[in-house]
């Protein structure tokens, strides 16, 4: 028994756990505000200093208000349902790795060689959650929502999959870190002509990889149920879609395994697209801890941004049709993403890249 | 402690496994088996064949069992829930099932192999998507290029039987 | 009938669709960046700032009774305004003005006069129909109470809202 491995671990289990269920409070907060100034008002700026302990104010309210269970649902899937919304997309970001080391400790939860498959596959159970949460609910609405997420999540799947093939062509590892550590070798991925100004492969390569950038990024906006693809909640047609018999902190898992989701899928594109914890300039934590500390901050900083970008796509555009969404995922996407597939190959082959 | 995490998964896995067949409920059932998928990916991991393991939670657990539970919802599960258990079909049903398992621990039994302990993979330098890219891609190149026209095939016949006929 | 609108025929730049997204997105992000530069100013955070200054005049706020210039409360108890009031939240309890004032000749004055703020609608009847035009509705809006009892507004809160009303009405002056 390796105890030191052991201890380390659980140390950087709690503090991420710790720091992600509070990044994604403030998640809510952030959304708040930017949707808010998005659309010319000022959101919640009143508990606390510019209304930062707003997220601890919620939090209250939802354990606060009464535990309410229709009468008419199915209990145990009932009560399940927002349980397995929440996890799935927790355990997403144990391999993810959101630092280089520190005091020579990797800082990656579970580096295991199937990294980015493991992320599909536990997400690919987060939809779970909503179908159980819409089937249980016995009511017609959030079942029509359950529906809609089990084939939003399914067809968006496979763009998903097909996206992150040209990264792996590339990098040829499934490993997150040997990713990042590509990315560090060779320049990020949204832009592999850094560094190498003169290769003619990498500036073409550049072109199908910000196809797979953003089919990957749409796609993840699909997964998490986000706006141009919230079908499965669709207020204005489902009623609050699959949530809608949910209450109290029933409903609070449901609404914060959306922004966990959103955090890790952040999380996910950072580590292949955009070099991980790495920024040209800075060394990795093998030069004193203060930078373990910096690499770990720019992670964070990055996925910040991309949360950013999550909310600001969301307050811009409105959602898709059901027959858009899916003729766009299976007709568009999915083609899209597999030519990309084979060009990225070419241009490997071509260049000898 | 792998030993413990052995039993642990191996019996979720059963227990499961026995829940699928005996629930009334159809989603309860499939649940059960998504349970019980998971439980045998785990047992996969704990054999270092991470890819395996992971493959079986997102094609099995994440994909087929999810489509599975998209058709169940929409059956009529009161009338599933009504049906009277013919208690002469499901003793039949273990008694096959029994034979079966006799039968297989007699064969196991006088396997040689089954005998012997494996090497552990996790001492192998290479990780096993490699060699599982290797082998298909090299050794066995021709059956899965067939595999992939066969379904190609299927999905091809199933779109054109689904369309909807147009004027 | 129907109409059917034509779907406009879109070319194949329009068909991508990702030069009108980016357009979207930039519009937000003018607003956005307007916002955090604190160039629009559309909300008003209410208790740091108010509009009280800019209400216009024929704001219908908190009813109030009002004094004439010598100092006597205008009411005279005629209880019109009680009978006139849609959602009955006047209540008026007349009393007799004593022979040795200088008011006798007005008889009645109100003994006790009770607005209830919480039943109060804020719709002027009781200033329209008020002959003496001793009652009127003030700016006042912020009318707040932890029980109902302080929601009731009673004479001498109403006194206090309204204040001196000068000139209009003189006719209980000595002089007519």
């Amino acid at each position: 028994m390796d105890y030191f491995f052991i201890g380390t671990s659980l140390i950087k289990i709690v503090c991420l756990l710790g720091f992600v269920l509070g990044l994604m409070n403030y998640a809510v907060y952030a959304e708040r505000r930017v949707s808010a100034l998005i659309q010319d008002r000022l959101g919640p700026n009143r508990v606390g200093p510019a209304g930062l302990l707003q997220p601890i104010a919620d939090a209250g309210k939802f354990l606060l208000k009464e535990q309410f269970t229709p009468a008419h649902v199915n209990k145990l899937y009932y009560w399940l349902a927002p349980c397995l919304a929440m996890v799935p997309p927790v355990i997403t970001i144990a391999v993810v790795p959101f630092g280089s080391t520190l005091f020579g400790v990797p800082m990656v939860i579970a580096d295991i060689n199937v990294g980015i498959l493991f992320v599909f596959a536990i997400a690919s159970l987060g939809v779970y959650g909503i179908v159980l949460g819409g089937w249980a609910s016995n009511s017609k609405y959030p079942f029509l929502g359950g529906v809609r997420s089990s084939s939003q999540m399914i067809s968006y799947e496979l763009s998903l999959g097909l996206a992150v093939i040209p990264i792996f062509l590339l990098v040829g590892n499934l490993r997150l870190t040997s990713v990042v550590q590509y990315q560090i070798d060779h320049g990020w991925l949204i832009a592999p002509f850094i560094g190498d100004w003169t290769n003619l492969g990498k500036w073409l390569l550049a072109i199908p990889m910000f196809i797979s950038f953003l089919v990957f990024i749409i796609a993840v906006l699909a997964e998490t149920n986000r706006l141009p693809f919230d079908l499965p909640e669709a207020e204005q047609e489902l009623a609050g879609g699959y949530h809608t018999e949910y209450a109290s902190m029933k409903f609070g898992l449901f609404f914060l395994g959306e922004y966990i989701a959103m955090i890790t899928g952040s999380g996910i594109i950072v580590t292949l697209f955009f070099g991980g914890w790495h920024l040209p300039g800075i060394p990795d934590g093998s030069h004193g801890w203060i930078f373990g500390l910096i690499n770990i901050a720019v992670f964070f900083a990055k996925v910040a941004a991309l949360i950013f970008l999550f909310m600001w796509v969301r307050w811009t555009l409105p959602r898709f049709r059901w027959d858009q969404l899916m003729r766009l995922g299976w007709l568009f996407f999915f083609e899209i993403a597999l030519v990309n597939i084979f060009v990225v190959a070419i241009i490997l082959i071509y260049f000898h890249l | 402690m792998s030993v413990f995490l052995f039993w642990i998964f191996a019996l979720m896995m059963l227990v499961f496994g026995v829940a699928v067949v005996i629930n009334r409920n159809p989603v309860a059932s499939a649940l059960s088996l998504v349970v019980s998928f998971l439980a045998l990916a785990a047992l996969f991991m704990s054999l270092d064949a991470y890819f395996i393991g992971i493959i079986q939670v997102l094609v099995y657990a994440g994909a087929i069992m999810v489509l599975f539970l998209f058709i169940i919802m929409l059956l009529d599960l009161r009338a599933e829930e009504l049906r009277k258990i013919n208690w002469v079909a499901s003793a039949g049903g273990l008694a096959v099932a029994l034979a079966l398992m006799v039968q297989i621990f007699a064969v196991i039994g006088r396997f040689s192999l089954a005998k012997q302990t494996f090497p552990s993979l996790a001492k192998s330098t290479s990780d096993d998507v490699h060699r599982i890219g290797l082998l298909l891609f090299d050794n066995y190149n021709l059956p899965f290029q067939i595999i992939g026209v066969v379904i190609l095939v299927a999905t091809i016949g199933a779109v054109m039987l689904s369309r909807r006929e147009t004027r | 009938m129907a109409i059917t609108v034509p779907r406009p025929n879109l070319n194949w730049r329009e068909r991508m669709f990702l030069p009108a997204i980016a357009a979207g997105l930039l519009i937000t992000l003018k607003h956005f960046k307007n916002m955090i530069l604190r160039r629009t100013k559309v909300t008003m955070e209410y208790p740091e700032e108010k509009w009280d200054p800019n209400l216009p005049e024929h704001y219908r706020g908190a009813p109030a009774l009002v004094r004439d210039t010598d100092g006597r409360v205008r009411c005279v108890a005629c209880q019109l305004c009680e009978f006139i009031c849609p959602p009955r939240a006047i209540k008026i309890i007349p009393g007799e003005i004593s022979k040795t004032d200088r008011f006798a000749k007005v008889e009645k004055y109100p003994e006790e006069f009770d607005i209830d703020m919480v039943r109060c609608i804020f719709c002027g009847m009781c200033e329209e129909v008020c002959p003496e035009q001793a009652i009127y509705l003030r700016k006042d809006y912020a009318i707040t109470g932890f029980t109902r009892e302080d929601m009731m507004h009673h004479k001498d809160k109403l006194l206090e809202i309204g204040g001196v009303m000068h000139g209009v009405v003189l006719k209980w002056n000595e002089k007519k």
